[in-house]
C-alpha cells in the first residue's frame, strides 16, 4: 500500500500525485517507471516516475485519466492508499555528453521530462525542452519545467498559448538554425503519432534520437513478453531493454497496432464502469 | 479378488463437457476408502524402489503404511518432512517418469497412484485446524529470499523451522511464482497455495510483495543496510522465449507466460469484473506440447475457443507434458497436431489470421536423443486460427545478474553455483531451482530449495563457531 500525500489537479484529466514509496524514490533514475494496481481485480498498468526526492521517500507521478484504471486512480486523493506500487523499473536513458540536447514532451509526456532534464542539466547539459498540447489549458508543469532546463519552448495547436503549431514544426526551426540552436540530440517522450513525427523530422536532419514507448505490460520484469516491441529488426522487450529506443530504428507500425490491442475491451470496461457509477 | 492384483484406482474426475467451461479443479480426489484401498495395494517392498524414482526421495513406503493403517496424521507428518509442498506436488509431478514409474505394481496391474495418495494427505492435512501457537524465530541471523516460487516456499519453510528470521522478497503482487502465475486453478487451486502461504507465515516467514531484488533492492543493500546473513535466489525460469518466425508481433499472438498470467494472476476470465483483458477467439493454435501448453490450450477451451489445438513439430512419444493433463485435454476436446512446425505467424490489419505450417517426419536421432523432425518438402497449409500461443520454453530471467555483476551465469543465463550445487558466485548468496537448471519441475525445485536451506544452516553455523573461537 502507497500513500498518497499529495494531489494537484494538472488539466480536467491530468492529476499529479505525490506518494510515500520510499524504496523506490531511493533507488529511481530519471526516465524509469512504476507499475501501479489500484484496486483488487484491478489491472496493472505502466507508469512514468515524474520525480522523486530520495531524503523524503516522495515519489511523484503524472496520471491522465485515458481507461478504467487510471480513471479509479484519478478518483483517489490524498490520504488515500493505493494498493500496489512496484518500481523502479526499465533503465534510466543512455544520453549523450555534450552537445545541446532537447526534449520533447507531448501532452502528459511533458511531465515524464521533469527529473530526466533536470539530470541532464546538472551535468552541465545544454538542455531545451518543447512542449506541446493541443490548447493552453492542457498545458502541464510548464513551470517547474522551466527551473530544470535552459529554455521552455511551448507549442499549442490553436496558438493559445507559445508558438502556434506541432512541436515537429518548431523542432525544425532549430535544426534550421533558429534559437536556442540546433539539437544534438533528441528524446521525444508523448503519444506514439507524436514521437513518430519527431522521429521522422530527426531522421532527415541525422540527429540522434530517443523515444520512450509505453506498450501494454503485466509484470514488468520481462517475464510476459506483451510489451515486446520490434527495434533495428530485433524483438525486444520495452520493461527491461527499454523504456528508451533508438526512435530511427522503432517500428512503430508494429508498436501502434499493438497498443490498440484491447481497444474493444477497453470500451467494454468503461461502459461497465460508467454504468457501476451511475447505479451508485 | 486380492487387493494386490487391482488395478490402479482411478482419480475421479469432473465431467469433460462441463468442466471445459469453467476454471474449477478437474481432479475431484479420492475418498476415505478409494485411500484404504489404493494404500494397500502397495506391495510392502522389502527394498522399495519408489523412492528412488522421487527427486527429494519421500519415504514413499512409510507413508502407504501409515495410511493403510488409517494413521492419517503420521503420514502426512512423513510427507511434509521429506517434501513441504506435498499438496502441490501431489497435483503437479509427473508421477509416472518418476516414483511410479519404479513401482514394482506398475508392469502387471498399474502403479500404486502415488501421487493421488500424496494428494489425498495433504489435503486431509489441510482440513485440519492449524495447531499450536505461531513460531517465532529464535536465531539472530535473518535470510532473504529471492522470489516465492517453489524452491523460495521451500527453502524459507526450512530455514524458518531451523529458527532463523526469513523474510520473501515477491516482484509481483501475489506470492507464489509460477505456482500462481502460471498453473491454473483447474489444475492447482490457488486456495492450495494460500494455504501453504499461511502456513509459512505461521512459522515466522515473512512475505513482501512488490519488491524486486535488483531494482527496489540491491543485493548490497541486504547485506548492508538490511543486515541479512545470507541471500537465497529462487528467481525462476521466467523469460519467455519466441521462435522468431515472421508474425510473432501481431494481435492474438501471445507468450503462454503472458496468456496464463492474465487468466491465473489477472484473473482475465472474469473481465470485466476483473479489469485485465485476454482477447480468445474461436480458434486458438498452442505451439509445444509440455505442461504450460496443455494449461494454456484447456485454458483457451475454458475462454469460449470453438477449437483449441496444439501444434507440435515432435510426435506424441517426444510429448513432455504430463500424460494425467494430456489425457485430460483429449477428453475435454483439445485437438493435437504433431509433426506439425509452425513457419509463420499470418495476418490481416495487424491481427492474426492464421498459421503456416509444415509436415514433418521423424528422421535421425538429434543432440537430445529424440529422433529428429524433417520438414516435408512442399507440405506447406494454413490453420486459420484467430490465436497463437508460443510455449516452446522459458529461460531463467537476467533482471538480478544484469544488476549484480559478480552473480555470474552460464551462457543460456543459469546461475554458476558451486561444487554442492547451492552457493553462486557470490559469498553467502544462494539459489537453486529453475534460475539454476532451467525450466524443470515443482519437486527439483523443491528439492534445490530443501538443500540450500541446510547448506545455508551449516555455512552460517561455521561462520558461529568461527566468531566464537575468535571472541573466546
Amino acid at each position: 500500500m502507497v500513500k498518497i500525500v499529495e494531489k494537484r489537479q494538472l488539466t480536467p484529466i491530468t492529476k499529479l500525485y505525490r506518494v510515500k514509496a520510499p524504496l523506490i524514490a531511493k533507488a529511481a533514475r530519471a526516465g524509469q517507471f512504476v507499475i501501479v494496481r489500484v484496486r483488487e481485480g484491478g489491472e496493472r498498468i505502466p507508469l512514468t516516475i515524474t520525480d522523486y526526492d530520495r531524503e523524503s521517500g516522495l515519489l511523484t507521478i503524472v496520471v491522465q485519466e485515458v481507461g478504467a484504471t487510471t480513471r479509479r486512480l484519478g478518483e483517489l486523493g490524498v490520504g488515500d492508499e493505493i494498493l500496489d506500487m512496484v518500481g523502479p523499473l526499465g533503465e534510466a536513458p543512455d544520453i549523450p555528453r555534450g552537445g545541446h540536447i532537447v526534449g520533447i514532451g507531448g501532452g502528459y509526456g511533458s511531465a515524464a521530462l521533469l527529473c530526466l532534464m533536470r539530470e541532464l542539466k546538472n551535468r552541465g547539459e545544454q538542455t531545451t525542452i518543447i512542449m506541446g498540447a493541443r490548447e493552453k489549458a492542457l498545458l502541464i508543469l510548464s513551470d517547474e519545467l522551466n527551473e530544470v532546463c535552459d529554455h521552455v519552448e511551448i507549442c499549442t495547436d490553436d496558438g493559445s498559448a507559445g508558438f502556434k503549431g506541432f512541436v515537429t514544426e518548431r523542432l525544425q526551426q532549430m535544426i534550421d538554425g533558429g534559437p536556442p540552436g540546433r539539437p544534438d540530440f533528441v528524446i521525444a517522450i508523448g503519444p506514439m503519432p507524436m514521437m513518430r513525427a519527431v522521429e521522422k523530422t530527426t531522421r532527415a536532419a541525422g540527429i540522434a534520437t530517443t523515444a520512450s514507448l509505453d506498450p501494454l505490460m503485466i509484470d514488468g520484469t520481462g517475464m510476459c513478453g506483451g510489451c515486446r516491441v520490434t527495434v533495428g529488426g530485433e524483438v525486444r522487450f520495452a520493461c527491461v531493454d527499454g523504456p528508451f529506443f533508438d526512435a530511427h530504428e522503432v517500428d512503430f507500425d508494429e508498436a501502434v497496432s499493438r497498443s490498440k490491442m484491447y481497444v474493444k475491451q477497453e470500451h467494454m470496461a468503461a461502459a461497465c464502469q460508467r454504468s457501476a457509477a451511475g447505479a451508485a | 479378488m486380492p487387493v494386490k492384483r487391482a488395478d490402479k484406482t482411478p482419480m475421479p474426475v469432473r465431467e469433460a463437457g462441463l468442466r471445459a467451461h469453467d476454471f474449477k479443479e478437474v481432479n475431484e480426489g479420492y475418498c476415505f476408502s478409494h485411500a484404504m484401498f489404493e494404500a494397500e495395494r502397495c506391495l510392502r517392498c522389502q527394498d522399495p524402489v519408489c523412492i528412488e524414482g522421487c527427486p527429494v526421495r519421500v519415504p514413499i513406503a512409510d507413508f502407504m503404511h501409515a495410511i493403510a493403517a488409517g494413521d492419517m496424521p503420521k503420514a502426512a507428518e512423513i510427507l511434509r518432512t521429506a517434501n513441504p509442498l506435498a499438496a502441490i506436488c501431489g497435483r503437479v509431478c509427473p508421477q509416472e517418469a518418476q516414483c511410479e514409474m519404479q513401482c514394482h505394481m506398475t508392469k502387471r496391474f498399474g502403479p500404486v497412484a502415488i501421487g493421488h495418495l500424496e494428494r489425498y494427505v495433504s489435503d486431509w492435512e489441510m482440513q485440519q485446524p492449524m495447531s499450536g501457537e505461531a513460531a517465532t524465530p529464535w536465531r539472530d541471523e535473518k535470510i532473504a529470499i529471492v522470489g516465492s516460487g517453489p524452491s523460495g516456499l521451500v527453502c524459507a519453510g526450512e530455514l524458518a523451522r531451523m529458527g532463523y528470521h526469513v523474510t520473501v522478497y515477491e516482484a509481483l503482487h501475489a506470492p507464489g511464482g509460477v505456482l500462481r502465475y502460471g498453473i491454473p486453478e483447474f489444475r492447482l487451486p490457488n486456495s492450495i497455495l494460500d494455504w501453504e502461504i499461511a502456513s509459512l507465515e505461521r512459522l515466522g516467514v515473512e512475505f513482501v510483495n512488490n519488491v524486486i531484488i535488483g531494482k527496489t533492492l540491491t543485493m548490497e543493500q541486504l547485506f548492508g543496510e538490511m543486515g541479512y546473513a545470507a541471500v537465497f535466489i529462487g528467481t525462476g525460469a521466467g523469460l519467455p522465449k519466441f521462435m522468431g518466425i515472421p508474425g510473432e508481433s501481431l494481435n492474438g499472438v501471445y507468450s503462454a507466460n503472458e496468456f496464463l498470467t492474465r487468466i491465473n494472476l489477472m484473473q482475465a476470465f472474469e473481465f470485466p469484473r476483473a479489469e485485465t483483458p485476454l482477447s480468445v477467439g474461436k480458434r486458438v493454435a498452442v505451439i509445444g506440447s509440455g505442461n504450460t501448453a496443455m494449461d494454456a490450450v484447456r485454458s483457451a477451451l475454458r475462454l469460449g475457443a470453438e477449437k483449441a489445438m496444439v501444434v507440435y513439430r515432435r510426435s506424441e512419444n517426444e510429448m513432455t507434458a504430463r500424460i494425467e493433463e494430456y489425457h485430460h485435454a483429449i477428453e475435454e476436446g483439445v485437438e493435437f497436431h504433431w509433426l506439425t512446425n509452425p513457419i509463420e505467424v499470418l495476418g490481416k490489419d495487424g491481427w492474426v489470421t492464421g498459421l503456416k505450417c509444415l509436415r514433418m517426419e521423424l528422421g535421425e536421432p538429434d543432440e537430445s536423443g529424440r529422433a529428429r523432425p524433417v520438414p516435408i518438402e512442399g507440405s506447406e497449409f494454413i490453420f486459420p486460427v484467430d490465436n497463437v500461443v508460443l510455449s516452446i520454453g522459458t529461460r531463467p530471467n537476467p533482471l538480478l545478474s544484469r544488476a549484480t555483476p559478480e552473480l555470474k551465469t552460464h551462457s543460456w543465463g543459469g546461475l554458476l553455483v558451486d561444487e554442492r550445487q547451492v552457493e553462486t558466485t557470490v559469498h553467502r548468496v544462494y539459489a537453486g531451482g529453475d534460475a539454476v537448471t532451467g525450466a524443470a519441475t515443482v519437486i527439483l525445485a523443491a528439492g534445490a530449495g530443501k538443500r540450500a536451506a541446510e547448506a545455508i544452516h551449516a555455512d552460517l553455523s561455521a561462520d558461529r563457531a568461527r566468531a566464537g573461537r575468535a571472541a573466546g
